[in-house]
C-alpha cells in the first residue's frame, strides 16, 4: 500500500507541473487575441479613457510575462479575475455551472463503463459469431458520429416522437430544488423531494446517454481487442482443459488481464467526455460549464476563457491520475515493481 | 499498396468501408456534376421552395432559404475532406519528427519535448481547439490551425514509444557503428518500422478529424456561412426540430457515413498491420 501511495504522490507532483504548463499555454493562447479585449468588452461607444482604465485594471498595458505573474499571484489566492461577460468573479461562475456538467459526465462515465465493458466481454466471448458482429457494428457506429449528432437523433426519437423523455433542460419548470451541492440528484435527496429526484434523472437520461455513446463504443472495442489477445494465452487453454464453463472463463480469467491495458485509454475517453459535453450541452440546453464556455469564447472574455479551460484541464488531469492509480492497484506486476524500484 | 488493398477487400467489413469512403470521395470530387442544384452551395435564396420535406425533386428536402440539402451536403464533403487532408498533412510530419527526436536523442530533448507533449495532451481534445478558435477569427485556415494544434501530440507520443523500443535493436546499433548520421538513423532506419502504426492511426484519425472539425463548426467556431459545412448545418437544423427534422438528420447522417467508412478501413488495416497502441 505504501508503494502505491508513493506512486500516487509522484504522479500528483508531475501533474502539478503539467498543470502549470497548461496554465502558460492557455494564457499565451488567450493573449494572442487580435484586437483589444478591453475595447471588445466595453463596445464601440466607450471613451478612450474608459478603455484605458479597463486595460490598466486587467494589466493589459504590461508585458505578457508581467501579466502572467499577476495571473499566478491572483490564482494562488483562488482568484481567476472578473468575467467581462457576467461581471462576476470567474470562480463564482464556474462554481455555479460546474456541478451540472460534472453530474452529466459522471452519469455518462458510469454508462460508458457499465455498458461498454460487458458488451466487450460478450463480443470476445462469442468472437466471430453473430453477437460479436452485432456488437462490433453497433460500437463502431457509436464512435463514428459526433455526440451532437447522436444527441439530435436521440432527442428526435425519444423526446419528440415517442415522448418518453423531456426535450431539454435539467429540471421541469415546476420542480424547485434548493441548491446545496449543485448536483440536483443529490440536492433533491437532501431535500427529501422524491418527485424532484425522479425529475432530475428523467432529464439526465437522454443527454447522458448521447454523451456516453461514443465512449461506450470505444470501451467495447478496446475490451474486445484486449480479450481476444488474452484468450490466446496458455492459462485460458488450461482453464478450458479443466472444464470451467465458458462464461466463467470470460468474466473471471480473460477479463481482468484485459482490463489493465484498456484502463489507460478508457481513462482518456472518460476525460474526453469533458470536451464532448460542450456539444451535448448545446443541444439539450443543459445549464453547465460547457455552455458557459461557449458563451465566453464567443464574447472573447479573457479571464473566463482561461479560468474555464484551466478548471476543465484540472478535472481532466485528476481523472487520469485516478485511472493511473487504479491501474497500479489492479496490476500486481506494476504494484510490486513500483515497490522494488525504490 | 495494391497488396494491402487486396487483403483489405477480403474482409467484408473493410470492403464496406472502402465502398463508403470511395462514395464520399466521389461525391466531393464530382459535386459539380452530381449536385442537382450546384448553385445552392452559395448564398442563394428560393423562397418558393423553402423548408420543404424530402420529395422527388429535393430528396433530402430544402433548408430555410430554399436551398437543396443534398447539393449542399455534397459540397460540404469537399470542405470536410480538404480539412482532413490538410490537418493530417501538417500534424503527422510535425508529430512524427518530434517523436523520433524525443525517443532517439534522449536526454534534454526527451524531457523537454515529452513535457510539452504532456501539456498539450492535458487539455481535453476538443477543448483546446475550442479555446484556440475562440481567440482567432473563425476562418477555414484558423480551423485547420486549431485542429492541427491538438493533433500532433498524439503522433509524437506514438512514435516516441516505438522509437524507444527500436533504438536498442541491433540494426540501429549497426547503423551507428558504421557512422550513420543521427538524421539517417532516425528517418531511414527507425521511421520505416513505425510506418504501419502511423498509417493505421492516420486512417482512423481521418474520420476523427472530420468529426472534430464538424464539432467546431457545430458550435459556431468553424467554417462560416454561406460555405456549406456539415457541422453548422446540424446546428442550424437542431433549432427547428422536430418539424423540419431533415435539416439536422441528413447532414448528421452524412458525417456518420464518412466517419464510419474511415473507421471500418482503419479497423481492417489494424488487423493486417498489427495493433497500434
Amino acid at each position: 500500500m505504501l508503494t502505491v501511495l508513493r506512486h500516487a504522490a509522484r504522479r500528483i507532483g508531475t501533474s502539478l507541473l503539467v498543470l502549470f504548463g497548461v496554465s502558460i499555454l492557455i494564457f499565451v493562447i488567450a493573449r494572442v487575441i487580435p484586437g483589444d479585449p478591453a475595447r471588445v468588452a466595453l463596445g464601440p461607444n466607450a471613451t478612450a479613457e474608459q478603455v484605458g482604465n479597463l486595460r490598466a485594471a486587467l494589466h493589459l498595458d504590461r508585458s505578457v510575462v508581467t501579466q502572467y505573474g499577476y495571473f499566478l499571484s491572483d490564482l494562488s489566492r483562488g482568484d481567476l479575475g472578473i468575467s467581462l461577460y457576467t461581471n462576476r468573479p470567474v470562480t463564482t461562475d464556474i462554481a455555479e455551472f460546474l456541478p451540472a456538467t460534472l453530474e452529466l459526465i459522471l452519469v455518462a462515465g458510469v454508462l460508458m463503463v457499465g455498458l461498454g465493458m460487458p458488451l466487450g466481454i460478450l463480443a470476445a466471448r462469442y468472437l466471430g459469431r453473430w453477437p460479436d458482429h452485432v456488437i462490433r457494428v453497433i460500437s463502431l457506429l457509436g464512435v463514428s458520429a459526433p455526440s451532437f449528432v447522436w444527441a439530435v437523433i436521440l432527442m428526435l426519437i425519444f423526446a419528440y416522437w415517442l415522448q418518453w423523455l423531456p426535450i431539454a433542460g435539467r429540471l421541469s419548470e415546476a420542480t424547485l430544488i434548493p441548491r446545496i451541492t449543485g448536483f440536483v440528484t443529490i440536492d433533491s435527496l437532501i431535500a427529501g423531494n422524491w418527485a424532484g429526484f425522479r425529475d432530475a434523472w428523467w432529464h439526465l437520461a437522454l443527454p447522458a446517454f448521447a454523451l456516453a455513446l461514443s465512449g461506450i463504443g470505444q470501451a467495447t472495442r478496446l475490451i474486445r481487442a484486449n480479450m481476444i489477445e488474452t484468450y490466446e494465452t496458455p492459462y485460458i487453454e488450461m482453464a478450458r482443459a479443466y472444464g470451467f464453463p465458458e462464461g466463467r472463463i470470460a468474466s473471471h480469467y480473460a477479463f481482468k488481464p484485459s482490463l489493465i491495458p484498456s484502463l489507460t485509454i478508457i481513462g482518456l475517453d472518460l476525460a474526453a467526455l469533458l470536451g464532448n459535453a460542450f456539444l451535448v450541452e448545446a443541444v439539450f440546453g443543459w445549464p453547465g460549464l460547457s455552455r458557459y464556455g461557449v458563451q465566453v469564447i464567443l464574447r472573447k472574455d479573457l479571464n473566463a476563457i482561461v479560468g474555464t479551460v484551466l478548471i476543465i484541464s484540472a478535472v481532466f488531469i485528476l481523472v487520469n491520475i485516478i485511472v493511473d492509480i487504479l491501474t497500479v492497484l489492479l496490476n500486481p506486476r506494476i504494484r510490486y515493481a513500483a515497490g522494488a524500484g525504490n | 499498396m495494391i497488396r494491402s488493398l487486396r487483403i483489405l477487400s477480403a474482409n467484408p467489413l473493410s470492403l464496406v468501408g472502402l465502398a463508403l469512403v470511395g462514395l464520399v470521395i466521389l461525391a466531393a470530387a464530382f459535386a459539380d456534376f452530381l449536385a442537382p442544384f450546384p448553385e445552392h452551395r452559395g448564398a442563394v435564396v428560393d423562397f418558393v421552395n423553402f423548408n420543404k420535406p424530402p420529395d422527388g425533386t429535393y430528396f433530402m428536402g430544402t433548408d430555410l432559404v430554399g436551398r437543396d440539402m443534398f447539393s449542399r451536403i455534397l459540397y460540404a464533403y469537399r470542405i470536410s475532406l480538404l480539412l482532413g487532408v490538410v490537418v493530417l498533412a501538417v500534424a503527422v510530419p510535425v508529430g512524427v519528427t518530434l517523436g523520433l527526436m524525443a525517443g532517439y536523442l534522449g536526454g534534454w530533448w526527451e524531457y523537454a519535448l515529452m513535457r510539452i507533449t504532456d501539456v498539450f495532451l492535458s487539455i481535453p481534445p476538443l477543448v483546446l481547439a475550442i479555446a484556440i478558435m475562440g481567440v482567432l477569427q473563425p476562418t477555414l485556415l484558423n480551423g485547420m490551425l486549431a485542429v492541427t494544434a491538438m493533433w500532433w501530440p498524439w503522433y509524437t507520443r506514438l512514435v516516441y514509444n516505438i522509437t524507444r523500443g527500436e533504438k536498442v535493436e541491433g540494426y540501429v546499433l549497426a547503423a551507428e557503428v558504421i557512422g550513420a548520421s543521427r538524421a539517417h538513423v532516425m528517418f531511414r532506419e527507425i521511421l520505416p518500422n513505425a510506418v504501419p502504426a502511423i498509417v493505421t492511426k492516420m486512417t482512423l484519425d481521418f474520420g476523427f478529424v472530420i468529426l472534430i472539425v464538424s464539432s467546431l463548426s457545430f458550435l459556431g467556431l468553424g467554417v462560416q456561412p454561406p460555405t456549406p459545412d456539415l457541422g453548422s448545418m446540424v446546428a442550424e437544423g437542431a433549432r427547428y426540430l422536430p418539424d423540419s427534422w431533415w435539416l439536422a438528420v441528413f447532414p448528421g447522417l452524412a458525417i456518420l457515413i464518412a466517419v464510419f467508412g474511415f473507421n471500418l478501413i482503419g479497423d481492417g488495416l489494424r488487423d493486417i498491420l498489427g495493433p497500434d497502441r
